[in-house]
């Protein structure tokens, strides 16, 4: 048993951080939490050589399977790898539990918003959740008010961002309820690590993550019409915006681990409100979509015109119950920045409990009191556009330029309903494995949910990391990387 | 329902594999030919060298030097790592991987990684590399990389509907690759036919046969003297050697005759045309097609094969819906 403190001055420790943020792997300066020590030790006795092998090692590895993502507002088809990082985030049983009984718990209360939104609106008309809010969102569809939904599932998967802050609980950041995507960032990493750490995950007891894509496809195939099931299994197609998207690869990805197709707008046609796919034996019936492709760009005929990614005419399909689609449109209501603050509301009215896992407090900008005080104070807070997500849109103002604070002031005074402010948020740290050494980096968890015959949740999730030194951003078009999860078992 | 086997191939994807398959084919191909030119530029003189290039071009449909002046450096430029050109072979390649790109859910990763990998390596490549003492080792690199794909995809993909869709591009390609140069090396080369070639010439028929990877396989079955009746005969009619182009027929053939069964789509336009070339080949007498020209006959090959390419794409890939409704 090495002395603590002086272990922490050797390799690969050497220079590892402290500061205000809670640590995931150290409770103490030296003093490693229990679900941690095994890996520290490892650490301790590998040789960084090896280390840095492994992991040149699966960069090759990541490179070769051509795991990249797309990055926007550069060259067009700019393929990058995903960076990942070895030394895997560790979550104990009992954390995991109460995350996964929080988010079963939001995304009922959720999908009962959008039925309810969509419908009569009785938590418009008692107050809860203000009216004008929700109408002049940016993804509200009138175009989907009374239709209903199989089972009244609007949001079959969904991806939610926690932090956890220095007390060391968890709180949700933000929920993204239209198309989600990194899980394949999860299920590649997991394969990674258990080449680069056999024993080590073998002794931990870590919950598998490998069935994702069996589950998905459950859910989506719960989804089929009563009518439809009776003639054949459902027909379920992923539908992809095509190869330029920043996450191709996941699409593919998906597709193949589920053995469904892939198709893109192109693909596909709707004759008689029923949609086909072109195949070489012919036109065969689909039955069930999962689209990755934003609401706008759905169907030319009754969103954007000028969408090539489309099929037209599959929003009447939709209206008239021969296709599903997965996420249902108009979902972005509910992971709306603004409406987000009214979750905790919109639990209690719903299901009539507390919740389990608190929000971050937010500042709503339509609100003159509060909007005073953000823009008094834009150089502590986190402002953030209410429609956009993968970290594009933000200013977070302990890094910020004065120039760039008056220039939110300026969006913030001539849309205020587009924006919300939150306190610049000390994430929790996790060591990384950069430069040869474990160094300290901010981290979130983005767990995913599969809401079908009943809600499921693989245990582990999307450790994002945010590389850059003292970074707070973990999206990955902004420089962030990704570690496994492990989720350790009872 | 139970155990059904899922046969559903998109006709973009059907599309895309076929078009990966001719591009890679064509990659290797034009990576041999200026293989075996390097090598036998060691043993010749310039005019007989710079002759050769003018069949190659010709061969790979390639527009001649505008000054007629044949500089085998700027050629092979253009012909390997020249991206303008959209034959080159990193063209190629990479047009080969954005295919699979498009539909590597359908291919398994063995097989995506192999062909990404020789993707990698051929755009790592710089020119001076490519045209250097090791510029063979570029070429292997290019012609192992293609075999190492298709071995990759004969023994980890199903030889369903998608695979045969492989081989059909990849015969296609073949068939008229070889054809063309057939067609180049008779129209060009003096020759009478039923004669041993000698000293200088000899070296140009060695060429041509190693061209076609075909060198060893023919002294097997004619011995080392070359007659340029025999290369043909060999080139064209043999049925057992892969480059031949009655081999490649009979393989578009069989994979066209394997889809329309797969796709229920029997006695259809491409299968038709293909079994009426492959006729024409199997009853072909080397003395009948001699007797009228090689040229001219290569030339009646790649027409039809042509119109079979076509009629793949109105069955298959880009058939008209309204015909398709009424099914």
């Amino acid at each position: 048993m090495p002395d603590p403190v002086r272990s922490l001055f050797r390799p690969p420790f050497r220079n590892y951080q402290f500061d205000l943020a809670y640590d995931e792997m150290f409770e103490a300066p030296g003093v490693p939490r229990p679900h941690y020590q095994a890996l520290f030790q490892t650490l301790l006795e590998l040789p960084p050589e090896q280390m840095r092998k492994s992991q040149q090692a699966a960069d090759l590895s990541f490179l070769h399977q051509g795991i990249t993502f797309t990055v926007y507002g550069h060259d067009e088809g700019t393929e990058r790898v995903f960076p990942n990082d070895l030394l895997p985030r560790i979550i104990p049983h009992q954390e995991w539990r109460k995350i996964e009984s929080g988010l079963t718990q939001r995304i009922a209360a959720l999908n009962l918003f959008l039925e309810d939104v969509y419908h009569r609106g009785r938590i418009l008309a008692d107050g809860i959740v203000p009216r004008e809010l929700v109408y002049s969102c940016r993804h509200f569809r009138r175009e989907m008010r009374n239709l209903t939904v199989p089972r009244g599932i609007y949001v079959s998967i969904c991806g939610t961002d926690l932090v956890r802050l220095p007390d060391g609980s968890f709180a949700v950041l933000e929920d993204n309820l239209r198309v989600p995507s990194g899980v394949s960032y999860m299920l590649a990493n997991r394969k990674v690590l258990k080449k680069v750490f056999p024993t080590l995950f073998r002794d931990y007891g870590v919950c598998p993550v490998d069935h994702y894509a069996q589950a998905l496809l459950a859910t989506l195939r719960a989804l089929c019409p009563a009518s439809s099931s009776t003639r054949h299994e459902p027909t379920v197609v992923l539908l992809t915006p095509g190869v330029f998207n920043s996450a191709y690869f996941e699409h593919t990805f998906l597709a193949q681990q589920m053995g469904i197709e892939l198709v893109e707008g192109r693909d596909l046609l709707v004759h008689d409100n029923v949609v086909y796919m072109r195949t070489t034996a012919g036109l065969k019936r689909v039955d069930v979509i999962y689209r990755r492709v934003d609401d706008d760009y759905l169907d030319p005929l009754c969103f954007r015109r000028d969408s090539n990614l489309g099929v037209p005419g599959l929003f009447n399909a939709y209206r008239a119950g021969t296709v599903m689609l997965a996420n249902a449109v108009g979902t972005g209501i509910a992971d709306d920045k603004a409406v987000y603050a009214y979750v905790p509301a919109i639990i209690r009215y719903y299901l009539g409990e507390e919740p389990i896992l608190p929000n971050v407090p937010t500042y709503l900008l339509s609100d003159p009191s509060q909007r005073s005080y953000v823009l008094e104070h834009l150089d502590e807070l986190v402002v953030k556009a209410v429609g956009e997500s993968g970290g594009y849109g933000m200013l977070i103002g302990p890094h910020s330029t004065a120039e760039q604070r008056e220039e939110f002031r300026q969006l913030i005074q001539a849309e205020p309903r587009n924006y919300i402010a939150q306190p610049t948020l000390n994430l929790s740290r996790a060591p990384c494995f950069l430069e040869g050494e474990a160094q300290a980096r901010h981290v979130d968890l983005r767990p995913y949910i599969l809401y079908g015959e009943n809600v499921t949740l693989v245990p582990g999730g999307l450790t994002r990391v945010a590389l850059r030194r003292g970074s707070l951003v973990v999206n990955s078009s902004q420089g962030g990387g990704s570690k496994d999860t492990w989720v350790l078992r009872a | 329902m139970k155990g059904q086997r899922q046969t559903t191939m998109l006709s973009r994807v059907a599309d895309s594999l076929y078009w990966m398959s001719r591009y890679l084919e064509r990659a290797e191909h034009t990576a041999r030919l200026i293989d075996v030119d390097f090598e036998l530029r060691l043993d010749q003189s310039p005019e007989a060298s710079s002759g050769r290039w003018l069949r190659l071009l010709e061969a790979l449909h390639a527009p001649r030097p505008e000054d007629g002046k044949v500089d085998a450096a700027t050629l092979t430029h253009i012909l390997t790592l020249d991206k303008t050109n959209s034959s080159s072979i990193i063209s190629c390649v990479s047009k080969a991987r954005e295919n699979l790109r498009q539909v590597r859910e359908q291919c398994s990763s063995a097989m995506w990684e192999q062909l990404n990998r020789l993707y990698l390596q051929v755009n790592s490549t710089t020119s001076s590399e490519a045209w250097s003492l090791h510029s063979y080792v570029f070429f292997r690199a290019v012609r192992e990389g293609a075999h190492l794909f298709h071995g990759v995809t004969d023994s980890t993909m199903s030889h369903g509907e998608g695979w045969q869709y492989i081989q059909l591009g990849r015969y296609v390609e073949r068939t008229d690759a070889v054809a063309r140069l057939i067609g180049a090396y008779f129209s060009r080369l003096p020759y009478s036919p039923d004669q041993a070639v000698e000293s200088d010439e000899y070296l140009e028929w060695v060429g041509l046969l190693k061209n076609c990877a075909a060198f060893e396989a023919y002294c097997k079955n004619y011995t080392a003297e070359l007659r340029p009746l025999r290369v043909a005969e060999f080139l064209l009619l043999d049925p057992e050697f892969p480059h031949s182009v009655r081999f490649s027929v009979d393989k578009v053939h069989a994979a066209l005759r394997a889809i329309a069964e797969l796709t229920e789509r029997k006695a259809e336009q491409p299968e038709r045309l293909a079994g009426r070339l492959r006729a024409t080949l199997s009853f072909s007498q080397i003395d009948e097609v001699m007797a009228s020209g090689a040229a001219a006959y290569v030339e009646n090959v790649r027409q039809q094969c042509g119109q079979a390419h076509n009629a793949i794409h109105q069955i298959y890939f880009d058939y008209p819906v309204e015909e398709a409704l009424r099914h």
